[in-house]
């Protein structure tokens, strides 16, 4: 019982109050590029969700090896090579089972091997000393706020084009601001955090 | 020692996701048309997007797929679009050179309503009182076209009109969009002989504006014998497709409004010639109709 306590925990802190984009500010790269359409910012979502929760599960079995050989100075490094090659081997996938997702998720598909959310939830599992279950929960809640997050924004955006607003606030200014707002708006979640 | 492990780890770990990875690469193979391949091969490969399409490669699968021309990429140039219409199995593009022109002569030519003083700009000139000239069609010649060309194709000519040099002229048009009376529309470069005028007016009004002006009259129209140049909306305009450059119309227009302007030694010359051919033909027809009418007496 205490286990899926401790798992909704994780969940709710990883959707809303730690939400990866709104407040911890990872990730914001495909998140301003493939958020002008609902559709590529649900397809760019789930694919962050699925490689968070992947590169969870696969960083902390590196990590268990690395801390054997105590060489957990090298996490950093190790991390990244596996995430590259996930993001790799995911983009050969989607190009074969589903090349309408691929051509829309385009240049942003290759760039999630430097989102840092991937590297950051990586790492976070590892600062948090989460246990293989947790790892995988926090990383794929964690990318379903990045979806949360990325829907909600796509979503105004689309609005945002009826919207009447001064000229030089056309285009990412007034997405910047959007975002800003939205964090803003998110910070009110910290208070979950006694939870 | 330590050193030795990390190595070895990052080695072991980069070899085996590599492995993962060349069997993935067979497994996920998608197979893509070569011609693909190809096409970007011969393409300027700058990724400047001035097809419309992004990148080179873009552009290339628009090829392939038939939604782009073969020509769409213009810095390639023409031989590499002959290359790629042959790896599509087409004929290649006959697409002649075109260069931008400005349709009016008039400058100094044209009557002043009043002196413009305001901002050197032909839009702002236009705003004030519709412009300074007479002519509500004419070249204002405050050289907004001339400010526009990235190319430095364009300058005000002598007589204070705009004009066009065909050599350095690369039809992006971008004096068109410029020109607040839309006077300057491309042609083919290998055509010489053009209206220098827009003027839709008619008669009496397109003649008091201007010393150049179309007045409409249809001379030119009927003295082509190519059936290539008409008078649409009050001023001549020329059908490329059919003109061979004869200059016929400059001869008998009136107004001197179609280039290269004749002189008035080569309009007296063909005047002379045009009256000894009418002579000619009417003798003959004279002496056919004095035979027909002694024929039946024989």
């Amino acid at each position: 019982m205490e286990q899926i306590t401790n798992l909704l925990a994780i969940t709710l802190g990883a959707v809303l109050a730690n939400n990866f984009i709104f407040s911890q500010f990872l990730g914001i790269c495909p998140f301003l590029g493939v958020s002008k359409k609902v559709d590529t910012a649900v397809g760019m979502g789930v694919a962050v969700t699925f490689v968070m929760g992947l590169a969870s599960a696969i960083t902390w079995l590196v990590n268990v090896l690395l801390v054997k050989l105590g060489l957990e100075y090298m996490q950093t490094v190790a991390f990244i090579l596996v995430i590259a090659s996930l993001v790799q081997f995911i983009e050969m996938f989607l190009q074969k089972a589903m090349p309408t997702l691929y051509t829309a998720l385009g240049v942003y598909l290759p760039l999630i091997t430097t989102n840092c959310a991937v590297l950051g939830v990586a790492l976070l599992n590892i600062q948090n000393n989460y246990n293989f279950i947790e790892s995988v929960v926090y990383g794929i809640t964690g990318g379903l706020g990045f979806l949360l997050a990325i829907v909600l924004f796509a979503s105004i955006r689309e609005r945002l084009v009826f919207a009447e607003y001064p000229k030089a606030f056309e285009g990412f200014p007034i997405a910047l601001i959007t975002a800003g707002l939205m964090a803003l708006a998110f910070m009110g979640f910290s208070g979950l955090k006694i939870w | 020692m330590n050193i030795a492990y990390a190595v070895i780890l990052l080695g072991v770990l980069g070899a085996l996701f590599g492995l993962v990875l060349a069997v993935a690469s067979k497994i996920f193979e998608v197979k893509k048309d070569p011609r693909e391949e190809a096409i970007l091969g011969h393409l300027a490969g700058a990724n400047c997007g001035g097809c419309g399409y992004p990148g080179c490669a873009g552009c290339a699968a628009a090829i392939l797929a038939g939604d782009a021309p073969v020509s769409a990429c213009a810095p390639a140039g023409p031989e590499n679009a002959a290359a790629i219409a042959e790896i599509m199995g087409m004929a290649a593009p006959t697409g002649e050179r075109q260069v931008a022109f400005v349709r009016c002569n008039g400058g100094t030519n044209a009557k002043k309503r009043f002196e413009y003083v305001g901002v050197k700009d032909c839009i702002s000139a236009t705003k004030v009182a519709a412009g300074p000239l007479e002519c509500e069609f004419g070249c204002l010649g405050f050289g907004s076209c001339v400010a526009a060309c990235q190319f430095g194709a364009m300058s005000i000519g002598p007589n204070g009109a705009a004009v066009v040099d065909p050599e350095k002229c690369t039809a992006c048009m971008a004096c068109a969009k410029a020109c607040p009376r839309h006077l300057i529309t491309s042609v083919p470069a290998s055509k010489k002989v053009h209206v220098l005028c827009a003027n839709q007016e008619k008669g009496k009004a397109a003649m008091s504006v201007c010393s150049n002006s179309c007045i409409g009259c249809g001379l030119c129209q009927k003295e082509c014998k190519k059936d290539a140049i008409h008078v649409v909306n009050g001023v001549a305009v020329i059908d490329y497709d059919k003109c061979v450059g004869c200059k016929l119309c400059t001869k008998v227009c009136p107004r001197d409004a179609i280039s290269p302007v004749a002189t008035a030694e080569e309009k007296e010359k063909y005047k002379a010639i045009k009256k000894a051919q009418a002579e000619k033909t009417k003798a003959a027809a004279e002496a056919a109709a004095k035979a027909a009418a002694e024929a039946p007496k024989a």
